[in-house]
């Protein structure tokens, strides 16, 4: 395997995608540094999660590839993506309602352990996780800490309030220990005052792990304060690539996404 | 600590069954036995029902499992228990590791239909099978254990022993598994199986695996119910036989691994008497008690057992 | 060349039974998504009036020829009295459960209407000759056949097109195939879908019973009729496809040929050759060979 000497974690060149007579995609170049902290904007329908979609290996493009770390995973399905260490979370958070907060993260865990050839199924998870080294239930609570979510541990994810399923969601991301973490609107549903805590929560619990991360956001403030990077998609096209005080001030970005944002409500 | 408790339960019950069982008539010993096996069969049934799986062909495990350690018999002329549930379950298994690829494939409908499918055609092979003597079936011989050949008296209460161990094995097994990490596989590919693709799961493979485990307890069952009845015929494979362990599974509920061996004692029961008492009126019975379950008690039996213990903590 | 012809026809006739055998399932299941056990129930039940009423009119000296009038009209009282009953009484309150879960509602009915029957009728078969043998029978050159039997095949007919007219030219016909093809859409077009639950119900068990009571004639009517069919139409439906009517056509074509080929060349395959092939079928194409439903695959 060749050695990737490239600065980029993430590169999607020429990517285009197509639903009947929607283009959801139109030759998308984008190539990501690694730990980088990019912010994802545009409308609804403006290719954003497509091309996180297209990424983590849920829709393959039409046309184009994308090479994480030096291999082409264009092909691939989302097990192996993640199971590679991109992982993604979910505007609405996919949780498994009848498990508690505890389970929901061991689920994961013992998955991994599994893949690592560590864990069978028979195996209680007294094996150490690979990288931390050790055992699933240390790590399981440790990530747990790191998003201040110790005291729902016992909780069945079904009766959690909104704020804090949307930090399940994010953290049962970061138990297959991601080197690129795509976040599908991380403080979608959450109230405005609780928005910048979540995103402080997340970027420590993330510079703690050292991952390169990129977050769909509809917030400019959240954008704004939070990213050193910001593309901009419209229409399946990037109309702008630069960091935020730039971006934002980007005459079409003011137009065809801020604008949008404001005429969509 | 919840651990521990169903272990100790499960030891309690076998040395229960072990010292009463010695007492009770032969024609309570074989009926406790029989339950047991399908008990067995049952439990395989509850992981898979914990994906949120139903299978509707899980005749064909128990029946292929039988007529294995019926053909040992025959072939071979072996009669010991042990090398017939070893066969039962090793028949089974390889059969469902090679259904299994497809079967991990469906869910819902689909998938209970092939199962069900798969177990007709076993049905329709056996019963045009003069060598294996089509509907009649044949006899198994008569079992021995470790070489020996219990005495008329000990019969019965030999082969209640064998399956009270056995179940034993089986269930402490079982919940081991349940209580791991990848045991929780299973109620999470019920909840979300894309989550569990996106943690880099493969639902596919946990179905497989599910799947293998429960084939291979219904072979062993069959087995044991072949040795203990000393006959097998293929209604064993037919549709009806497959819905009787969908049934107590219904009724057992997948709360714990005791609950489907009470749930197949209460089935036996209720059996016994209510055909007994009017057998026209039996699977009146039979249908009235599931639909009550689903509807009034869609955990099983074990809904109102599990919460008391829990309740003890 | 006789052979050949032969196990055609003896195909076509086996085909048009499990034709009108299990059209009323798939119907059921293409507007209300509901595998329906108690098919096997109505198929039964149609059965079992018609020989009991028949036999009871016959022997009151009705007319013979009267006797398939009869026939019909056990099945459509069977249906028009149960049918209603089981989808208001039982069924319309869950229709929210998971498409496994209401099945299994189904087959406990199924259960409870088994033992009905032995209840009202015994467990002794019933046997109604006359209907079957009054229309002699029809020669084609060495080959001799019941015409009841071909008649089966007028009734296969008869069942097929009827459906098929009505459901295209009717506008409660038209109204069942948009729910058929896509049930949320057709909420959203404002369609009362629950309202027509009930006319499905009552019309597909109307066919099944339809299906008993003309097979009567043919077999000695005993409890178990209503089991076996119930695995034989879900092979026929799953082979054409559920909730599809041609695909019905299709399936039961396919299975009766299949059978008829093997009971004259390879006997000892005939029975589960039939669900070999519906294996193969969802397998391979588990959407049938005529589908509209998705099946629920990864």
């Amino acid at each position: 395997m060749a050695q990737n000497t490239s600065n980029y974690i993430l590169e999607a060149t020429g990517l285009n995608k197509s639903f009947g007579a929607v283009t959801a995609a139109k030759d998308i170049n984008i190539s990501i540094e690694r730990d980088a902290f990019v912010g994802l904007i545009g409308t609804n329908g403006a290719g954003k999660t497509t091309f996180i979609n297209m990424v983590t290996g849920y829709l393959k493009p039409d046309a184009g590839t994308i090479v994480y770390d030096g291999l082409d995973i264009t092909a691939l399905q989302p097990r192996d993506i993640t199971r590679m260490g991109i992982c993604r979370s979910f505007q609405i958070p996919q949780l498994y309602n009848s498990l508690t907060v505890f389970e929901n993260m061991m689920v994961g865990l013992g998955v991994v352990l599994h893949h690592a050839g560590r864990g069978g199924f028979f195996s209680r998870g007294e094996a150490l996780v690979p990288g931390s080294e050790k055992p699933l239930h240390v790590v399981a609570d440790e990530i747990l800490a790191r998003f201040d979510l110790s005291s729902y541990r016992g909780r069945p994810a079904q009766i959690l309030p909104g704020g804090v399923r949307k930090l399940l969601d994010i953290a049962m991301t970061m138990v297959a220990s991601p080197k690129i973490l795509l976040l599908d609107e991380p403080t979608s549903g959450v109230s405005a005052e609780e928005k910048f805590g979540i995103m402080e929560m997340v970027m420590n619990a993330v510079k703690q792990a050292g991952a390169t991360v990129l977050f769909v956001e509809h917030d400019m403030e959240v954008v704004s304060r939070f990213s050193q990077r910001v593309i901009a998609f419209y229409d399946g096209r990037v109309i702008c690539d630069a960091p935020p005080d730039v971006a934002l001030n980007d005459a079409e970005v003011q137009r065809y996404v801020i604008g949008g944002h404001r005429a969509q409500g | 600590m919840k651990d521990d408790r169903t272990t100790q339960i499960v030891l309690a019950a076998i040395a229960i069954l072990l010292v009463v069982g010695f007492f009770l008539p032969n024609w309570a010993m074989f009926l406790l036995t029989i339950a047991l096996a399908k008990g067995m069969l049952v439990l395989g049934l509850l992981p898979l029902m914990r994906t949120g799986l139903v299978s509707f062909g899980h005749a064909l495990y128990y029946c292929l499992g039988a007529y294995a350690a019926g053909g040992l018999g025959i072939a071979w002329g072996i009669s010991d228990v042990i090398l017939m549930m070893l066969a039962g379950g090793l028949a089974a298994a390889v059969v469902s590791f090679v259904l299994g690829f497809l079967l991990s494939r469906y869910r819902g409908i689909f998938f209970g239909l092939l199962s069900l499918a798969f177990s007709m055609i076993l049905y329709g092979v056996l019963v045009k099978s003069e060598s294996l003597g089509s509907t009649d079936g044949f006899n198994v011989v008569k079992f021995t254990l470790f070489g020996i050949r219990p005495d008329d008296e000990m019969v019965r209460f030999t082969m209640l022993a064998v399956a009270a161990v056995t179940c034993g094995i089986a269930a402490l097994a079982l919940h081991r598994y349940l209580g791991t990490p990848l045991g929780l596989l299973a109620p999470a590919i019920r909840d979300n199986e894309i989550r569990v693709e996106y943690m880099g799961g493969s639902a596919r493979y946990a179905i497989h695996v599910i799947y293998v485990i429960s084939a291979t307890l219904a072979g062993v069952a069959g087995a044991l119910v072949g040795a203990a009845v000393g006959h097998i015929d293929p209604e064993m494979a037919y549709w009806t036989q497959s819905g009787e362990f969908v049934f107590i599974a219904i009724l057992a509920g997948t709360g714990s691994v005791i609950a489907p061996f009470i749930g197949a004692i209460v089935f036996a029961v209720i059996h016994s008497f209510a055909f007994d008492f009017s057998p026209n009126t039996w699977q009146m019975v039979l249908g009235g008690a599931l639909f009550l379950i689903i509807v009034f008690l869609p955990n099983g039996l074990w809904s109102l057992f599990g919460r008391r213990l829990r309740a003890r903590g | 060349m006789d052979k050949i012809i032969a196990v055609f026809i003896d195909g076509i006739i086996y085909s048009s039974w499990l034709f009108t055998a299990a059209i009323g399932l798939t119907l059921i299941y293409g507007v209300m998504k509901i595998l329906n056990l108690t098919h096997g129930s109505f198929y039964a039940l149609g059965a079992y009036m018609a020989a009991s009423l028949t036999g009871a009119l016959l022997a009151k000296g009705m007319e013979p020829m009267l006797s398939y009038a009869v026939l019909f009209g056990s099945a459509l009282f069977v249906a028009l009295v149960l049918a209603p009953l089981i989808e208001r009484g039982i069924l319309k309150f869950m229709y929210s459960k998971d498409e496994v879960v209401i099945m299994l509602i189904t087959y406990a009915l199924f259960l409870i209407l088994e033992d009905a029957i032995k209840l009202i009728w015994g467990v002794s078969p019933y046997f109604i000759a006359e209907p079957y043998g009054l229309l002699g029978s029809i020669e084609f050159g060495d080959l001799i056949y019941p015409t009841y039997n071909l008649f089966l095949i007028f009734i296969a007919l008869i069942s097929g097109l009827g459906l098929a007219w009505t459901l295209m030219k009717t506008r409660v016909g038209k109204l069942l195939l948009t729910v058929i093809h896509d049930p949320e859409v057709s909420r959203s077009l404002g369609i009362n879908v629950n309202k027509f639950y009930l006319i499905t119900f009552t019309f597909g068990s109307l066919l099944a019973a339809v299906g008993g009571a003309f097979t009567a004639p043919t077999v000695s009517v005993v409890p178990a009729m209503g089991v076996e069919i119930i695995v034989l139409s879900f092979a026929v439906i799953v082979i054409g496809g559920m909730g599809s009517l041609p695909g019905a056509a299709v399936g039961a074509c396919i299975v009766g040929l299949v059978r008829s080929i093997s009971i004259h060349y390879a006997p000892q395959l005939e029975l589960f050759v039939i669900y070999l092939v519906m294996a193969m079928v969802l397998a391979f194409r588990p959407r049938g060979l005529f589908s509209t439903a998705e099946a629920r695959k990864i």
